[in-house]
């Protein structure tokens, strides 16, 4: 049989799918061990002990010189920067991609200019964000906002657009005004796409926070790790990394589920 | 007494291209016409410029003696061979859109009694194609002739001055497609339509129609494909006969 055609069951899916995991995380264990062996000061690699001793701290324990719990107040103040960036992009796609996606003229008017703003890195006008709105929560907010919102407007205009012209034409036959085109066929297609384009975008969104906090803050979880790197603090690192992983897998998986609740009919589910 | 359509030496050119030339026939209120004619002959062009999505390049287009203007309105219904239904709505929604529409300019949407209204009216229509039994269900889960059921039911409940329909079995296997003559012929007769439909089935063009147009080019340039359009060469009427009628039915 070709292996193209080998369909695992789900248990053994979830099986295999759990290997390399395992083995990954069997290897770090075997080495580092080795390492602490040879050397108790390594930082370069600690144990899974020393990571949980770090964590423990970090994440339970009242710091005396800020009165907080550091991973607490790291967390609350980068969500707020993500999500606050996010929902900017948000509604500024909606609005955008909507009118752009739906009236022509509007999409030859702003388009090109939308397609050069996407082509520029966004990391590149993060100096002139710093000069232009200090180095504040607004500046760290707007480089999230304007390093995702091109790619999600791009491609909810191309979605919306795109759309079979036989709709378009088959609304207006049914007595559709354009507002009501926009507001009964073009805008609840465009929401599970939204939410789809949103969901790849999250990844980016971290990285625009993460480069954010590393240049200028005082608090979050990108600023943490950039500052305890230079103690080599890899036990601290290593469960941060963790915890922001396990953030995006949740935003995700909620994104995921809204979207299946929202808009079955996008997912080939029945009502 | 004027025709219910009428096209007056219709052309349509596409840059270099001539697509349709010297199209000059009446549509008579009532009718079925069926559309024949080879691939690419301007039988969906034709169609389009009945629904108004374009304009002709030269000539006229009179709809009850009025020219038409190049923008679709809901005195034309429609059914495509696909992507006629919004995916995004059950079937009832999909029938309730036009009336929403038509009540709810700013919102779109229908509350209490006008819905109730609403509701009741596009269940009737939607009876009236067989499906009464799937008012909840989206496009997706539904096979290619109820999704074309669907399509004439939505288009119906404006009650269109002429239905147009672009092959709009073309999609479908042959015993659905026996039952949606049927249902064409039935509601054509109940509903007193006017109807123009695009076929690539000359059996279905004579079965349904009681005229038959046929659509290609009277010359052809050999160095030039593109130079001469295509007009009705053939325009013939069907005898349909009561009897014949209740066979369609009868199938
Ligand atoms: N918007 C357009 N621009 C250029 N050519 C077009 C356009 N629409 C249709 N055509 C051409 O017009 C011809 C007739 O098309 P159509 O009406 O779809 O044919 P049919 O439905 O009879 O198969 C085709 O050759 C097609 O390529
Ligand atoms: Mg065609």
């Amino acid at each position: 049989m070709r292996i193209v055609n080998i369909r695992p069951q789900r248990g053994i899916r979830i099986l295999t799918g759990a290997i390399p995991i395992a083995i990954a995380l069997i290897a770090y264990a075997v080495v580092s061990a080795a390492r602490a062996e040879a050397n108790p000061h390594d930082k370069v690699l600690p144990t899974f002990l020393a990571m949980a001793e770090a964590a423990w701290r970090l994440f339970s324990q009242v710091d005396p010189r800020t009165g907080e719990v550091t991973a607490y107040a790291d967390t609350v103040a980068s969500l707020w920067r993500l999500s606050i960036g996010v929902a900017i992009a948000t509604v500024s796609t909606l609005l955008l991609g909507l009118a752009l996606g739906a009236v022509p003229i509007f999409r030859s008017t702003l388009g090109p200019f939308i397609t050069i703003l996407a082509v520029i890195p966004p990391i590149a006008v993060l100096p002139i964000l710093f000069i232009a709105l200090g180095l504040g929560e607004a500046s760290k907010i707007a480089l999230i906002a304007v390093g995702i919102a091109p790619f999600m407007i791009r491609d909810l205009v191309g979605h919306v657009s795109g759309l079979p012209v036989e709709q378009a034409i088959k609304a207006q036959t049914l007595g559709a005004s354009s507002w009501q085109l926009i507001l009964r066929v073009y805008l609840p297609q465009a929401l599970p796409r939204l939410i789809e384009s949103l969901r790849l975008s999250m990844g980016p969104a971290w990285v625009f926070l993460i480069s954010a906090e590393a240049i200028a803050s005082d608090v979050g979880l990108g600023y943490r790790i950039f500052l305890v790197r230079r103690y080599l603090a890899m036990d601290m690192i290593l469960p941060y990394v963790a915890w922001i992983s396990l953030l995006a897998i949740l935003t995700d998986a909620a994104l995921q589920w809204v979207s299946r609740k929202a808009f079955p009919w996008a997912h080939g589910e029945a009502k | 007494m004027t025709a219910l359509l009428s096209f007056r030496d219709v052309w349509v050119e596409y840059g270099d291209k001539v697509v349709l030339e010297r199209v000059t026939l009446d549509v008579e209120q009532g009718s079925f016409v069926s559309v024949v004619g080879p691939s690419g002959a301007g039988k969906s062009t034709f169609l389009r410029l009945i629904l108004g999505q374009e304009g002709p390049s030269h000539g006229q287009i009179l709809m009850d003696g009025t020219p038409l203007t190049p923008e679709c309105g809901p005195d034309r219904g429609v059914v495509f061979q696909r992507y006629s239904v919004f995916p995004h709505l059950t079937a009832l929604q999909n029938v309730v859109f036009a009336l929403e529409c038509e009540q709810s300019p700013l919102l779109g949407k229908l509350f209490g009694r006008a819905r109730r209204d609403a509701i009741a009216k596009a269940t009737e229509m939607l009876g009236a194609v067989g499906l009464e039994h799937n008012l909840q269900v989206y496009p997706a889960q539904m096979s290619g002739g109820m999704q074309q059921r669907l399509a004439i039911a939505q288009a119906l409940i404006k009650h269109p001055r002429v239905l147009l329909l672009d092959e709009p079995f073309g999609a479908l296997d042959p015993g659905i497609r026996l039952d949606m003559h049927g249902l064409v012929t039935r509601l054509w007769r109940e509903h007193g339509l006017t109807i123009v439909m695009v076929t690539h089935d000359i059996k279905e063009a004579f079965k349904l129609g009681t005229r038959v147009l046929t659509f290609d080019k009277r010359r052809i340039d050999p160095h030039a494909p593109n130079r001469y359009g295509a007009t009705a060469v053939y325009d013939i009427a069907v005898k349909r006969k009561d009897g014949d009628v209740a066979a369609v039915l009868a199938e």
